[in-house]
């Protein structure tokens, strides 16, 4: 594991139970795991754009708070499952930089010897579940994860993700039937970026979504996603629930800043829309004004952070380019597992 | 005076235990009283009066086994037209449900018109109805040597132990499905398993194939071994998704990281009379996908031994079963470490002059047609394949080298199915070594028909097959 790896680890910061208000400590590793996916997932874009990481590769940008804010909830040994907007996941879990940066150039370095790519990326050490390119195919799977940590009475939980675009899927509502009959402790988040692909929510989806576990008994919260102190203190409300009742869901309101994937032109919205969340709305932005206006932290400090997030990201970016695409012999190699 | 037929409570039922009756001779009866109750191999069912009357003789006595459909049971005194009973079945879903089926398949056999106060032939002689049991026998030295010790079991009564052997052996092991617990199987198949392992680990789910299929994938990629039963591969589809894109790839597209150690089981292939939507065989359909295994067995040792190796297994298993043999019964190793490896074929029939080769019920067909073709002193070598993927080219191969003809045989549609890649592996494999193009043979092209007579001309039967061989040896 690389230093940086180490010192995002995403359980340094957890509060002690009962208190809801964040540690110093807590909102400056919020701000850097914030600035690490911001800054990561603008170099992705970069080097898409020189060829250097191809198919599909959906990036996070301005959705950062939501996976930043609910790792710090969690236990040692809780899963995390999502779909394929996952590289801000896999940080926030702590997944090393250079191994996602390699995964996405297709390099033998990377978290899945380079054959997953962008939407398939797992990590047994840090519970991290994929990186599941199946719109709502991840919400049985993380369902499962939930019911094995019942089966084994471990009290843990899983965290399963899924898009607006992803709640339509009947799929969706086959696990919410079963995570309320069987009391699976799973937190189900829906990150609402108000688009699914091209199509806005108001055009795919009739209701509101965290109304959608309704008629199964399942309790839905609307979170300010895009609040990284408004997504934490919901997700201690929540993992306290699930772990004592259930399943529950988390409607994160979140944007994303860039298209549905690298091909997308995004001309289903305004670029005064999309400026207007950049502008007023960034997430850290937000967080950054906070700070110095409580006197958490002044600019010097937080430009030290950011100095340090880019060395990282550049490290991750060379380290992905330089690391030798994965050998022949492995086009034949995990198939099966021998028995 | 009318007579009360042995009702068929079931697609498949040839027979059943008239376990109890309700009412005695010289009862009145009104149409829809409870007279009977009658175990099949499935469930135990209710049987209503259809017409009003008095019983004047029961014919069965209660407690009776192996009463064949359409033996009168008992007459029945009153205005009536036709009589039989029908079913009352409480289970709305399962393929075993309350048709008050009518003794059709006699009309179908003998060709007459229907005469439900005479009873035509027993049932069982019906054309699709698997053929009678030829002796089995094992393989290699591994297998063989624990056929010393046997003990007669249908491939239903396998298969439960399979897994009961298994969920004792691993916690971790668990059986998730439709009826699966407190039903006891829509096929009994795990009839005692709640009883034994509680609910905990014997979990019936809501109907809702795509949602428990993906649900234990995610829990076999946190460490758990889950069966999954499909009440039958048709409902599968709803879940294939979850089969082919997460269950079979995820080892793959995460460099090694996330295994999934599954199996998913269930009835496969064609059943009796329900229809195209209930009448398919997969095999070919899983065996495209790398990253599964796919295993049919024909035998209840295999049955069993091959789905004690799945449940072992680190990898992802479509496990297919076949309704119309679970009442089957074979000699089965009673050694508890009796298990059958996976990727391995097993010679069923030595013979010098054509190879055939079949999975599943088209074992028996074949045995069959081997017999038959015995006695024309064409020695068939019939190749009970098990495993189709990984598919065991080497016995396939080697018994082509010696027999220079091969006559694959499946219930599938021929497109893309087993037989073409028979019929691949020849050209790459033995391709010299042929003496007459392979025969396939095959389900017709079309979606199953329902009537009987239309059904019987749809799916392979033993004469094909002996078409086949005389065929490909110009005979």
């Amino acid at each position: 594991m690389a230093k940086a790896a180490e010192k995002s680890d995403p359980k340094a910061g957890a509060t002690p139970s009962g208190g809801v208000e964040p540690s110093h400590n807590l909102l400056r590793k919020f701000y850097r795991d914030m600035l690490m996916i911001r800054r990561f997932e603008e170099r992705a874009g970069q080097l898409y754009g020189m060829g250097l990481i191809g198919g599909f590769c959906h990036l996070y940008l301005g959705q950062e708070a939501v996976v930043v804010g609910t790792p710090a909830t969690l236990k040692e040994g809780d899963s995390v499952i999502t779909a394929y907007r996952d590289h801000g996941h896999m940080l926030a879990c702590g997944m090393d930089p250079k191994g996602v940066m390699a995964e996405l150039t297709g390099r033998a370095t990377g978290y899945s010897k380079g054959k997953g790519g962008s939407m398939h990326m797992f990590s047994r050490e840090k519970n991290f579940f994929g990186g599941h390119g199946i719109v709502g195919a991840q919400v049985p799977l993380g369902t499962g994860l939930a019911f094995a940590h019942k089966y084994k009475k471990d009290g843990l939980l899983s965290v399963t993700s899924c898009g607006d675009g992803a709640v339509n899927q009947g799929q969706v509502y086959e696990s919410f039937n079963m995570a309320a009959l069987w009391k699976l402790p799973v937190l189900y988040v829906i990150e609402n970026n108000k688009y699914g692909m091209g199509t806005s929510q108001e055009r795919a989806s009739a209701g509101e979504l965290h109304q959608r576990g309704a008629a199964y008994g399942i309790p839905g919260k609307v979170v300010d996603g895009m609040d990284v102190l408004a997504v934490y203190k919901a997700a201690i409300e929540a993992t306290e629930y699930v772990r004592n009742n259930g399943p529950m869901i988390l409607e994160m309101k979140t944007y994303r800043y860039r298209g549905h994937s690298m091909s997308d032109p995004g001309k289903y919205r305004s670029k005064e829309e999309v400026e207007d969340m950049r502008k007023h709305h960034d997430p850290i932005e937000l967080l950054k004004s906070k700070m110095i206006e409580q006197k958490l932290a002044d600019e010097a400090q937080l430009k030290e952070i950011d100095q340090e997030i880019r060395a990282i990201v550049v490290e991750a970016a060379d380290y992905a380019q330089q690391s030798p695409e994965p050998d022949p012999k492995e086009l034949w190699t995990d198939v099966m597992v021998e028995a | 005076m009318t007579d009360i037929l042995m009702p068929a409570l079931s697609p498949t039922m040839t027979e059943g235990k008239l376990s109890r009756w309700l009412k005695k001779e010289g009862d009145t009866v009104t149409a829809g009283d409870v007279i009977a109750e009658i175990e099949t191999d499935k469930a135990t069912m209710e049987v209503e009066a259809v017409d009003e009357g008095t019983l004047t003789k029961i014919l069965v006595p209660e407690g009776t086994e192996g009463v064949a459909v359409n033996t009168p049971i008992a007459q029945l005194n009153g205005a009536a037209n036709g009589v039989q009973g029908g079913a009352n079945g409480k289970h709305a879903l399962a393929p075993d449900t309350t048709k008050p089926e009518t003794a059709s398949s006699g009309v179908v056999q003998t060709g007459k018109e229907s005469d439900a106060a005479k009873p035509p032939a027993a049932a069982k002689s019906k054309g699709t109805q698997t053929p009678a049991r030829p002796e089995a026998r094992p393989v290699s030295a591994e297998e063989a040597k624990f056929y010393d010790k046997t003990v007669s079991k249908t491939v239903r009564e396998a298969l439960r132990d399979a897994m009961a052997e298994e969920m004792r052996r691993d916690p971790s092991v668990f059986l998730m499905g439709e009826e699966v617990a407190e039903y006891n199987g829509a096929y009994k198949v795990s009839q005692g398993l709640l009883d034994e392992f509680g609910a905990q680990r014997i979990i019936d789910t809501p109907i809702t194939e795509q949602g428990f299929a993906g649900l234990g994938v995610g829990a076999a990629f946190n460490g758990l071994k889950p069966i999954v039963e499909f009440m039958t591969w048709n409902f599968a589809m709803q879940a294939i998704d979850q089969i082919v894109n997460s269950a079979a790839k995820t080892q793959y597209m995460s460099g090694g990281q996330m295994g999934c150690s599954i199996v998913f089981r269930g009835p496969n292939g064609v059943a009796s009379r329900v229809g195209a939507q209930h009448s398919q065989d997969y095999a070919s359909w899983y065996a495209h996908v790398p990253g599964l295994y796919v295993l049919a067995p024909y035998s209840a040792a295999d049955a069993k031994g091959l789905l004690k190796s799945a449940i072992r297994d680190p990898n992802p298993v479509v496990f297919l079963e076949h309704e119309l043999l679970y009442g089957t019964a074979f000699d089965v190793p009673v050694d508890e470490n009796f298990v059958v490896p996976i990727g391995k074929a097993r010679i069923a029939r030595q013979g010098t002059h054509v190879t055939i080769t079949a999975y599943s019920r088209m074992v028996g067909m074949a045995l069959v047609a081997a017999e038959e073709l015995a006695k024309e002193g064409i020695e068939a070598e019939v190749i009970d394949l098990r495993t189709i993927r990984p598919l065991d080219v080497e016995t396939i191969t080697n018994s082509v080298k010696k027999t220079n003809r091969l006559v694959s045989c499946e219930e599938g549609w021929p497109f893309a199915g087993i037989g073409s890649e028979m019929a691949a592996l020849a050209m790459e494999h033995f391709f010299d070594d042929l003496d007459a193009p392979v025969a396939r043979v095959y389900g017709v092209d079309v979606p199953l028909p329902y009537a009987a007579n239309l059904e019987k001309l749809a799916l392979p039967q033993v004469e094909h097959i002996i078409e086949a061989v005389k065929k490909v040896s110009y005979r």
